[in-house]
């Protein structure tokens, strides 16, 4: 494989720069991606040349607009492999996806008693909305518990499943211990039980092939801010039989067919979920961000990152004291650790003031936390732009640091 | 000296680091000389929740002034608390009510006070301006409270 890891760095202006005095080393990928020119200029283009509403008026401006953004939709669909493009929604990001699914799906198939499956490592986006609308419906959260490797426990998932089981909730890959989730089993398992599978795909999408015909998930959400996107931009893929037995989310413009005092019948899919002006700049950009992956490859991009995680992964183990949260054998380029005597705060601030970016803190996933009994970890993530010389001095900054700090 | 000459003397010793790390070096110095908490002053009553680290504060009044004491599980808000304490413990609560407490700011820490960083020191500061105000409104009235 030839990955012209120079080329990829060129569209990232942004990373040619200083903090502190040292040169930026950005390990926060899972956090958020950095946005390469094409996107950049994607945003501009549309802001100088031809910014209208979209699917309203019958002008130029507004109908080159509706034009870009309803490729975008296509871009997504062949992205993901999605039978119709009408499968897609527009968001303004992964948390919008999944409260729409919870209160959306909530509404009509919740019942006093019914219970949602969610798994012990979710993004407490991934968690909250679900138990929000079990609180309405008088529903219950049922937990898939993890192992101490960090992976779920998947075995126990026939019997938690039961009669009154409506949705199991669960992310593709973990944010914290980027543990690549067995999805495709436990959408089989899931579905010869009549279950529906939402999968949480913000830290997938990026990293690695997702089809969601072949994984025959039910609901599949992610963010285009952590795909080298605009931040406010977030997708829902929804099989057609659900998204059409689903109420409206909101209600607003767009959405509607036919408005009356007494009654609204509301719009096909997906505008029956798309309320409101939507963010047609981030749309419209997403597509450049997409064409980057999909001309890149994204093994090409798995296999680079892949390599990066056991580089990182081999020097960090060495490090005396420290240790990796979330062994997986299947793992995407995410590591979180701690080393010992440490608090992860003070590992994160200095390693910033060594132009290191890295995330701490308890990345929104509390169960997590709690679960390995710690406040929190240090989290490196990496994405299609970083290096193993970023690596070497990640590696000699953490050294330097947690010498300081000893 | 005053709380303002405090100020001005940590920003005056701070002065004399131009890179990141070494003022950060020097915090951690503090933050590892800070006399830690009696185990049975970090308690809940104590504690200021924040999102990263957890940070404790006791306040007790001794005739006129309030004393200040505290602690954090993260070494470098230690430092920030050693700093705090040095400037605001020992103080009557209308000094404390009528300063400013510019010097985080001055040293360039201010990323540790914002709302969203919520390392528990923006609450600190708040906490320690609230015992103030309370002290302030119990002398007036000739009350004590339990810090």
């Amino acid at each position: 494989m030839k990955y012209d890891i120079q080329k990829m760095r060129s569209y990232f202006p942004v990373l040619k720069q200083e903090v502190y005095g040292r040169p930026l080393i950005y390990f926060d990928n899972a956090a958020s991606t950095q946005k390469p020119v094409q996107v950049l200029m994607a945003q501009e283009r549309l802001q100088n040349d031809y910014y209208g509403n979209i699917h309203r008026a019958a002008h130029y401006m507004a109908d080159k607009a509706t034009g870009d953004f309803e490729t975008a939709r296509d871009e997504v669909k062949n992205f993901i492999n999605a039978e119709n493009r009408e499968e897609i929604i527009f968001t303004k990001g992964t948390t919008e996806s999944i409260n729409l699914v919870a209160a959306s799906f909530g509404e009509q198939f919740l019942t006093p008693g019914s219970e949602i499956i969610v798994s012990e490592m979710e993004h407490h986006s991934n968690l909250v909305p679900w138990q929000i609308n079990a609180l309405r419906k008088g529903a219950k959260i049922v937990k898939l518990p993890i192992s101490e490797s960090g992976e779920l426990q998947t075995g126990l998932l026939p019997e938690l499943i039961s009669s009154k089981t409506k949705l199991i909730a669960v992310a593709h890959v973990s944010n914290v211990l980027g543990t690549v989730n067995p999805v495709a089993q436990i959408i089989e398992t899931a579905h010869k039980r009549d279950v529906p599978v939402f999968v949480d795909g913000a830290q997938a999408v990026p990293h690695i092939q997702v089809d969601v015909q072949s994984l025959d998930a039910d609901f599949y959400a992610f963010s285009a801010h952590k795909m080298y996107g605009s931040n406010g931009v977030g997708v829902l893929y929804g099989k057609r039989k659900w998204l059409e037995q689903m109420p409206p989310y909101q209600g607003g413009g767009e959405m509607i067919s036919e408005v009356s005092f007494e009654k609204t019948t509301f719009s096909e899919i997906p505008y029956k979920f798309e309320a409101g002006t939507p963010n047609i700049t981030g749309v419209i950009a997403f597509s450049e961000a997409i064409k980057l992956l999909r001309e890149t490859g994204i093994d090409n991009i798995a296999a680079w990152e892949q390599e990066l995680l056991r580089y990182a992964t081999e020097q960090l183990k060495a490090i005396d004291g420290l240790r990796i949260y979330g062994e997986a054998p299947h793992k995407s380029g995410v590591i979180s650790f701690n080393i010992a005597g440490i608090h992860p705060f003070d590992l994160g601030t200095m390693l910033d003031k060594a132009g290191v970016a890295v995330r701490t803190g308890h990345h929104c996933a509390d169960p997590l936390m709690n679960f390995y009994n710690i406040p929190g970890t240090v989290r490196a993530s990496f994405a299609l732009y970083n290096t193993k010389e970023e690596i070497d001095n990640f590696i000699k900054a953490l050294k330097k640091v947690a010498q300081m700090l000893a | 000296m005053t709380i303002e000459e405090v100020q001005q003397e940590i920003i005056e010793e701070f002065s004399v680091y131009q890179d990141w790390m070494d003022k950060y070096a020097y915090l951690i110095e503090l933050g590892n000389e800070l006399k830690p908490l009696d185990p049975k002053d970090k308690n809940d009553q104590h504690l200021i929740k924040g999102c990263q680290s957890r940070v404790w504060l006791v306040a007790e009044k001794e005739n006129a002034v309030i004393h200040f004491r505290g602690e954090s599980d993260a070494v470098i808000v230690k430092g920030l608390v050693a700093l705090l304490l040095r400037v605001v413990s020992g103080r009557t609560p209308k000094e404390i009510m009528d300063n400013d407490l510019h010097f985080i700011d001055d040293l360039g820490l201010k990323q540790h006070l914002s709302p969203t960083r919520a390392n528990g020191l923006l609450a600190m500061v708040k906490q320690i301006r609230l015992y103030a105000v309370a002290y302030d409104r119990l002398e007036k009235q000739g009350g004590t409270i339990n810090g």
